[in-house]
């Protein structure tokens, strides 16, 4: 089969279209950016494309709150596109702000309506942008497609408003992915979970596993010299966050 | 006129009222509670209550965190707290509010014509009005861009219209006050008149404007390229006898820009090259430091877009001068914000726009001195790359069109140039609120993805951005060679009511120009359209060399370029240096060493400043190799930063910084000699060479019309032209800020002087390179380098009170032996881990490299290489002789590492222990120091734990 082609969807403000392009290049596809306009002006369709990438950034400044302005233009002008894209069975992926636009988007469980969701990211507990390093957990039995064979990845987070917030109510039901943990078994408490996310969240999935956002960037560790130890002789080939790729990629080709 | 109230929901905590709360609590006011922040949003426009609660409930309220109302009655909206609604001024425009409007309309919602965006602080407790007052003025408004909002205010001020009229200047009427007025000497007003008598004519506003920003220091550096008596030697024009004299007689094949274009560019492997510019945004940062340093790091960048054919930025570095944060509140000149206000502004207003732009930042200083107090200064780098062939600046053809790119025109900085070459006085703060802006980095990014394929595609033929002096610096610069004219009117405006010669001089950020061929029109302006990208045609280019600007068909005005770029008459002034006598500090007057050491370890210098490091991005682009933070706990303090560039590639760019303004204050060659070795011994500690290194120069120093001071600026210099030399680093690029000044109840306050040396290195395979932690127990402690009793100007001394007069030479052929010979012992894996000796010398290098690996050590100081004889253990810990470096080296590689290193000065100077503990032995064999690592990392973290 022909490499499985990637949306990289850009925006104004997107920043990490670049690397997350290189990694899935990496993987085996290959991968375009494509800006927002061209989806919308019917120059580039969806349904031409295998998984669709809403990669990191700040798209439109962040401003109201993060990730907003691009979710309510995604799901306003491109909804039944986005829709139909998934409920096709092809992949979904959200890094860091793309999980942002796809909380805000309402395409991740949680969403009451297309107008309404009731998770949300937001303000970490330290009211600061963190760039760190974090132990990762993959929830065992995850119908998560991205993280098959994946047990624990150490990724780094880069973020201002990476704290998730939602019900009592709705918790439970979450089909959480990966979660933020403390490298020898103990709780993952500040700065191991970075934002104050409740249960430690990092990133979610759909029911069918195929629609996954997370808040670390997995595309800045796929080769052992991006650790922030290797020259310790720690970290591996490739880096952590490799599998996430080769994962969509080997789930693209079927 | 609706007003939307946005606020966290009751039972979740507001991280950004309890941080304010906690700096309520740091200025000593009990009074207050805690704090909630609402956001408010006034919509100008008639809306029905589905749009309304649609707007809030889709786009301006999570609903999950938050809750909203709209419209209430005036009685509820405090809530019982105290409240303080803060604004930004008529003429600032949030770019949120832009935002917002593009969402509305997503939403399908028409008819808001306008949003205005404020912050209601509700304090709750009971604060007296005094103390709501202090916590207004000292926290929460800055009357440069903000004021605080009655409630029941809250209109959308119309901006107003203007109407043409063509101002005139009668050169004959007060040329003293007119000279004042723009800015020029004496000299220059008489040169003008002289010019305009033979035209016979007066110019009009806009020509005086023009000239005023063409002819500042901070467009053509004239005092660095005036002609300078200094003893009995008369340099005609300092910058090319000394710093550009270097990089002529050097001569690398592989620099491909030197001092002409926006940057300086070098070849990185053949088909791609390197552009790197350091700029200052000193005086803007001084009184809006947010916006001042958010507009500095937005400046640079576009220098990186503007050099060559357009370059791709890809690292940011950013050293900031301040005083202590920890200074005295009640000591506080007025019209001067407090350093650490000062500081936490700063850094936000860099790290929200270089994080924006998903530029990396992986590298940096914070320098204190109480001399930064008024006159903080801010250097942002930018690196960028783009492919050799588009590495060489543009040149335009007659016929070409000019065309503006990226965001609108405000009277935004208007005269920030000539506002960045004056002194401050306590009255700037009130005078200048025209000259900051809100920078929006988006707009920014925005222009950066379109410029790449613009470039590939060869639409352009040349670039450069809009900096100080707007469009009348841009333009006139471009124009020179060929002439061009400009019509006024086609600017795209924020809001109406600008005259033309505001249009012209607008420091409006986020703005490019480009020399378009007329053929290439409509494929580029489609290609930016694609983005929504503004781009509007404002001129062409001629072949007459004159500048012509016109408004509604009116000529503004008519220069000849000759007249504007080389009618200036030449600076001329006398230089003089003569070195201070300090007070050397007696016997009692110092401490013993290990309080000392932990004293030096956590001052304002040395300290960590992890705390700034984290909050900003510095893994974007996933190209970094070395990052800030290195060590078993990724807390460490690395040396240089590298990354790789290419993705697909492991050849390597290096960067570092050397800066050290204490040793300038004995003596500013020697400051300069050893700032310049400081950014190469960087380089060379974590693995790079000397082989391909270029440089920048950026001077910060105090007025230069006192003889003195201009004195130890030709010093400086002329110690970057020998360095550069021996070194085989060819300066490329650099700047200058000068009057960094302030005068206050008649006072002076003078920063001391301040030299930042940045360097770029390329290292062929990014495998070799090493970090400063220490890696393994047992392994060898190597110092190289001779050490001097060289304390002037040192970290210990400063932490007790003194200067002292020794201060720390060069001796750059021993140097250069000494880092060749370790290119080669780290090229070939014999090295583990690698520190230069700088801040705190032998005692802070080795304590840094044991708390960042997690290991202990034992050393001798009776082992130590001496150029001269030392009887002082304190002066062999603490000395800041340059060009030293303690590596460690593993048992097994001792002996090729003492071959290769033959005909350097080193020895092995103790060992790494799996103790936990550092234990320095002094010359008599005694045990000088024993403390655990720990202890000693928690002294260098606690000062800015934050």
């Amino acid at each position: 089969m022909a490499n499985p082609r990637v949306l990289i969807l850009r925006g104004p403000g997107t920043n990490c279209d670049r690397e997350t392009a290189f990694a899935f290049e990496q993987a085996g596809a290959a991968a375009a950016p494509v800006h927002i306009n061209r989806l919308i002006s019917g120059d580039e369709r969806l349904g031409d494309y295998d998984i669709l990438v809403i990669p990191g950034g700040f798209t439109y400044g962040d401003d109201i709150a993060a990730g907003k302005v691009l979710a309510n233009e995604l799901m306003l002008r491109l909804g039944e596109q986005v829709h139909r894209f998934i409920s096709d069975g092809r992949l979904v992926l959200g890094i860091c702000n793309g999980f942002q636009v796809m909380v805000k988007a309402g395409i991740l469980p949680g969403a009451k309506s297309r107008e309404e969701y009731d998770i949300t990211l937001t303000n970490n507990d330290s009211n600061r942008f963190e760039c760190r390093w974090v132990h990762l957990n993959v929830v065992p039995g995850s119908p998560c497609v991205f993280t098959r064979g994946i047990e624990r990845m150490y990724l780094p987070v880069a973020h201002a408003e990476g704290k998730l917030v939602t019900s009592p109510q709705v918790l439970p039901s979450l089909p959480v992915a990966l979660r933020y943990d403390s490298p020898d078994g103990g709780t993952a408490t500040y700065p191991l979970n970075p934002n104050g996310s409740v249960a430690d969240i990092a990133g979610i999935c759909d029911a069918t596993g195929r629609v996954f956002a997370l808040m670390p960037h997995p595309e800045r560790y796929i080769r052992q010299m991006q650790h922030p130890r290797w020259t310790r002789g720690e970290g591996g080939e490739p880096g952590d966050g490799f599998g996430i790729f080769t994962n969509a990629v080997a789930f693209a080709r079927g | 006129m609706h007003l939307v109230e946005v606020s966290l929901k009751g039972h979740l905590p507001d991280a950004r009222g309890l941080a304010l709360a906690r700096d309520i609590a740091d200025l000593g006011i009990s009074s207050v509670r805690g704090v909630r922040v609402v956001e408010i949003y006034r919509l100008d426009g008639n809306l029905k209550s589905p749009d309304l609660e649609r707007i809030c409930r889709r786009l301006l309220c999570d609903p999950v965190t938050g809750e909203y109302r709209y419209d209430p009655p005036a009685a509820k909206i405090t809530d019982g707290a105290v409240a303080v609604e803060v604004a930004y001024n008529p003429g600032v425009v949030d770019p949120v509010e832009a935002t917002i409007l593009k969402s509305i309309l997503d939403l399908g919602i028409k008819g808001v014509r306008g949003v205005r965006t404020a912050k209601r602080y509700l304090l709750e407790g009971n604060p007296g009005g005094s103390e709501v007052g202090e916590i207004s003025s000292k926290l929460l408004v800055n009357p440069i861009i903000q004021h605080v909002v009655r409630v029941e205010d809250g209109v959308v001020h119309p901006a107003p219209q203007y109407h043409f009229k063509l101002e005139g200047i009668d050169l004959a009427k007060s040329p003293e006050a007119l000279a004042r007025r723009f800015g020029f000497s004496q000299e220059e007003f008489a040169e003008i008149r002289a010019h305009f008598g033979r035209l016979g004519r007066n110019p009009t506003d806009a020509e005086m404007e023009t000239l005023a920003q063409t002819w500042s220091e901070h467009c053509v550096h004239k005092t660095f390229r005036g002609k300078i008596h200094f003893g009995d030697i008369t340099i005609d024009n300092l910058l090319k006898n000394t710093i550009m004299k270097a990089t002529r007689e050097l001569d690398k094949p592989w620099c491909i820009s030197v001092f002409e274009d926006n940057a300086g560019v070098i070849d990185f492997d053949g088909r791609w090259a390197l552009c790197f510019k350091v700029e200052t945004h000193n005086h803007p940062s001084a009184v809006e430091p947010y916006g001042g340093a958010a507009t500095g790091i937005g400046g640079v960048i576009r220098d990186i877009l503007g050099t060559g054919l357009s370059s791709r930025p890809i690292l940011n570095t950013d050293v900031f001068c301040f005083a202590e944060p920890d200074f005295p509140y009640q000591e506080l000149p007025k019209g001067v914000l407090h350093p650490r206000r000062i500081l936490k502004g700063v850094r936000a207003g860099v790290a929200d726009y270089g994080n924006r732009l998903g530029i990396p930042t992986l590298n940096g200083a914070l320098c204190f001195d109480r001399r930064y107090l008024a006159n903080p200064l801010v250097y942002c780098g930018t690196v960028g790359i783009m492919p050799v062939e588009t590495a060489r600046q543009g040149r335009q053809q007659p016929g070409d069109l000019v065309l503006l790119v990226g965001g609108k025109t405000g009277r935004d900085g208007i005269h920030g140039v000539t506002f960045a070459s004056e002194q401050l006085t306590d009255q700037s703060s009130t005078l200048s609120f025209t000259s900051v802006q809100i920078g929006n980095p988006i707009v920014e990014k925005k222009v950066i993805d379109v410029l790449m394929p613009a470039s590939e595609r060869r639409l352009f033929r040349r670039i450069t951005d809009c900096g100080g002096g707007g469009l009348s610096s841009a333009v006139g610069e471009m124009g020179k060679d060929t002439g061009v004219e400009v019509y006024l009117d086609r600017v795209p405006l924020k809001y109406a009511g600008l005259s033309y010669s505001e249009i012209w001089v607008s420091e409006s950020q986020e703005r490019m120009l480009l020399a378009v061929p007329p053929e290439n029109e409509k494929e580029i302006i489609e290609l930016f359209a694609a983005e929504n990208v503004e781009a509007t045609i404002i001129g062409k280019f001629t072949d007459d060399s004159m500048l012509r600007l016109f408004y509604r068909g009116n000529k503004v005005a008519e220069l000849e370029m000759e007249f504007l770029h080389e009618g200036r008459p030449q600076f001329e002034a006398e230089a003089d240096w003569q070195p201070a006598a300090h007070p050397e500090p007696g016997d009692g007057d110092l401490a013993p060493p290990e309080e000392a050491l932990l004293k030096v370890l956590g001052s304002w210098n040395v300290c960590s400043k992890e705390w700034v490091i984290r909050q900003y991005d510095h893994e974007v682009q996933g190209a970094s190799v070395l990052k800030p933070l290195v060590g078993k706990e990724n807390d460490g303090p690395g040396d240089a930063a590298i990354i790789r560039p290419l993705l697909d590639s492991d050849k390597g760019m290096i960067i570092s910084n050397g800066i050290n303004t204490r040793y300038g204050d004995i003596d500013p060659y020697w400051m300069a000699a050893s700032v310049v070795d400081e950014a190469l011994r960087q380089i060379i500690a974590v693995g790079g060479s000397l082989e391909r290194v270029a440089l920048l120069d950026n001077f910060c120093w105090g007025d230069t019309r006192r003889a003195e001071t201009l004195g130890a600026l030709v010093r400086a210099c002329q110690a970057c032209y020998d360095m550069a030399k021996v070194f085989g680093t060819p300066f490329i690029s650099g700047k200058d800020s000068l009057n960094n000044e302030f005068e206050y109840e008649g006072q002076r306050i003078i920063i001391p002087h301040t030299l930042l040396i940045s360097a770029i290195g390329v290292i062929e395979d990014v495998r070799q390179v090493v970090s400063m932690d220490f890696k393994k127990a047992g392994s060898l402690i190597y110092l190289v380098g001779a050490t001097r009793a060289e304390m002037g100007g040192s970290e210990y001394y400063r932490a007790y009170g003194y200067t002292g007069n020794r201060v720390p030479t060069v001796d750059v052929k021993a140097a250069k032996v000494a880092m060749d010979n370790l290119s080669r012992v780290t090229a070939a894996g014999l090295v583990s881990a690698c520190h230069d000796l700088s801040d705190g010398g032998l005692a802070i290098a080795l304590a840094e490299m044991a708390f960042a690996g997690g290991l202990g050590a034992e050393v001798r100081l009776s082992e130590v290489p001496l150029a001269e004889k030392i009887e002082r253990d304190d002066f062999i810990l603490f000395s800041e002789a340059n060009s030293r470096f303690l590596v460690e080296v593993t048992p097994e590689h001792r002996e090729v590492f003492e071959q290769v290193m033959a005909g350097a000065v080193f020895a092995p100077i103790g060992e790494v222990t799996g103790s936990g503990t550092l234990n320095v032995y002094g010359l008599s064999g005694r045990r000088l120091i024993s403390k655990p690592v720990s202890e000693l990392k928690e002294a260098w973290q606690r000062p800015m734990k934050w």
